[in-house]
């Protein structure tokens, strides 16, 4: 089983702001983002990140072959519970998810 | 129309650029140079405790450089943000800096702040009067949240600079303002495409990140009434259409929208265009100024004082019942801080990491591994230093020495410092994601002129 970072150009994540992280997913060619545009489901992102699939925001940017998703921060960066401030530790979820 | 020119040396002050590239930059003859002082981006402590995230000895180095580039080309220079929080005290202390540096250099300048932090009892005026209104998400707004907080600030936009360059000032210092507008407020002004110079303004606000080699750190605007080109100006950096429209996405949460102090911009129908190997042409950005002048509100507010801990686990069979042992370690501690300390949980925050196993995803990492070593972060939190001390000490010898189970040897931890427990002090946390309505773009802010 592969995984979604092995098919890809590359994946980050960052903060936008204290109470956002955003996730870009840049494809590298048309055909890997046409299959991930069909084949990445929200919901299943949403498991993965657990957060509620209704705060998931995505965006499909085709002339950049780049697939985003926006949430709002389960916790707000730099509370105490906060474990990683910038956020762009997260996208190696995604990296990892088998795909 | 005469095309104008914005210099921007790099993301931030006090993360260093290329000099040469600086120099390359000015012989390019800019209308101003553009800096930014930083932003929320590195957490709650800078604007809670009014301090500035980078070293004096970086910031004034750069700033140095900077002015001596201004000294040479005759231009305003400008830094929004100062001191990474941008409130007064950090516009004051880019002054004592900027004074410092003008008598080294032997210059004499003018000199504009932009003040931008706000008193309580004018946001709770505001927040009466209705004129607060939340962002998504955003926490509940109160009266005594509001006297909780120790530094507010609103974001200045294109307006309040406006203000400032009206002042003929050579070197502008200005509080809290958003990353784009003071790279965008000369363009605007001198009659650029109000959407191209949003724009630009965003690609280059990170300075050269919008390139192939965002180390380098100095770019080049340059914007006209159709658009705006921009272009690197290190040796090794290149600006291509996908580095360049690559940057609308970098953290920014809608990659078409944003929004701005009386508007918001759409990129949507931006075309990016090669002009040569490093240089891209842009057109098409839209802006759409709102019926209400709204800044946005940062602030921070004091949520208790924090001891940590650090030991290091290296036996197998500890390494191994990490989870158990901790889970044992925290439940015991919690009885033995109610019985010495006469605390219930509810008057402190006790938090184990696991360094090694999942300390930065927690829940949600998905993987296990096999480490050799696990190193048992504990953090305490509570409403006093003191008391925060006081459990850390009172943690300390069983972090050390204690057991699995009760029939087994007295295991000995590594704790890798004398003292073990760390003060961090004061820790705070955000506490504003609102906007708040003004009649006047200048009636939340305030310019001082000084002479040097």
């Amino acid at each position: 089983m592969s995984t979604l970072g092995e098919k890809v150009k590359n994946i980050r994540s960052k903060n936008a702001g204290p109470f956002w992280i955003t996730i870009d997913i840049f494809c590298g060619n048309k055909k890997v983002y046409d299959d991930i545009c069909i084949n990445l489901n929200n919901l299943d992102v949403a498991n993965l990140l657990m957060i509620d699939s209704k705060n998931l925001k995505r965006f499909e940017i085709e002339n950049l072959k780049v697939i985003k998703f926006s949430f709002p921060r389960n916790i707000i960066q730099g509370n105490i519970y906060d474990r990683d401030m910038h956020g762009a530790q997260l996208g190696i979820l995604l990296s990892e998810m088998s795909y | 129309m005469k095309s104008t020119k914005v210099l921007v040396p790099s993301g931030v002050l006090g993360l260093g650029f290329d000099l040469k590239a600086l120099n390359t930059g000015i012989k390019n003859k800019p209308d101003i140079i553009a800096i930014d002082g930083g932003s929320t981006d590195s957490g709650p402590f800078s604007l809670g405790s009014g301090t500035s995230k980078y070293s004096r000895a970086a910031v004034k180095e750069e700033w140095k450089s900077l002015m001596k580039a201004r000294e040479q080309a005759k231009i305003p220079l400008i830094i929004g943000s100062c001191g990474t929080c941008g409130t007064d005290s950090m516009v004051d202390w880019m002054e004592e800096i900027t004074i410092e540096l003008a008598k080294e250099l032997n210059q004499n300048l003018k000199i504009a702040k932009l003040y931008c932090e706000q008193q309580k009892h004018y946001i709770k005026i505001n927040y009466k009067n209705n004129k607060i209104s939340s962002l998504n998400p955003a926490p509940h707004l109160n009266l005594s949240l509001i006297d909780e907080m120790t530094h507010i600030v609103a974001l200045a936009g294109a307006e309040q600079i406006h203000e400032c360059f009206k002042t003929g000032a050579d070197i502008i210092l200005a509080g809290r303002t958003s990353d784009t507008a003071i790279i965008s407020a000369l363009p605007l002004m001198k009659g650029a495409d109000p959407g191209a110079s949003w724009h630009g303004a965003k690609i280059a606000e990170c300075g050269a990140l919008c390139s192939s080699n965002p180390t380098s750190g100095v770019v080049l605007v340059e914007f006209d009434e159709f658009g705006f080109n921009v272009e690197a100006m290190s040796k090794n950096a290149f600006c291509t259409p996908d580095t360049v429209a690559a940057h609308m996405l970098y953290e920014n949460a809608d990659p078409f929208i944003l929004l701005e102090p009386g508007g918001y911009m759409n990129v949507t129908n931006a075309c990016y265009y090669p002009i040569n190997s490093s240089k891209v042409r842009v057109e098409g950005a839209t802006w759409h100024p709102s019926k209400n002048y709204n800044v946005k509100l940062e602030g921070a507010r004091i949520v208790g004082y924090q001891t940590s801990l650090l030991v290091l686990l290296r036996d197998h069979y500890y390494v191994k019942n990490v989870i158990e042992w901790t889970e044992k370690l925290s439940n015991f501690m919690k009885k033995e801080i109610k019985l010495r300390m006469k605390l219930d949980i509810s008057d402190y925050c006790l938090d184990f990491r696991h360094i090694g196993m999942n300390s930065t995803l927690g829940d949600l990492e998905k993987k296990e591994g096999n480490p050799v070593e696990i190193g048992v972060l504990c953090i305490v939190t509570s409403k006093n230093n003191n008391i925060s001390t006081e459990i850390a000490k009172l943690i300390n010898p069983f972090l050390l020495h204690f057991p699995l189970t009760v029939n087994e040897e007295l295991p000995t931890f590594a704790f890798p410092y004398s003292p073990v427990h760390s003060d961090r002090g004061c820790v705070y946390e955000f506490s504003l994601n609102h906007l708040l309505q003004l009649n006047n773009p200048m009636d939340a802010f305030q310019i001082q002129i000084s002479e040097v």
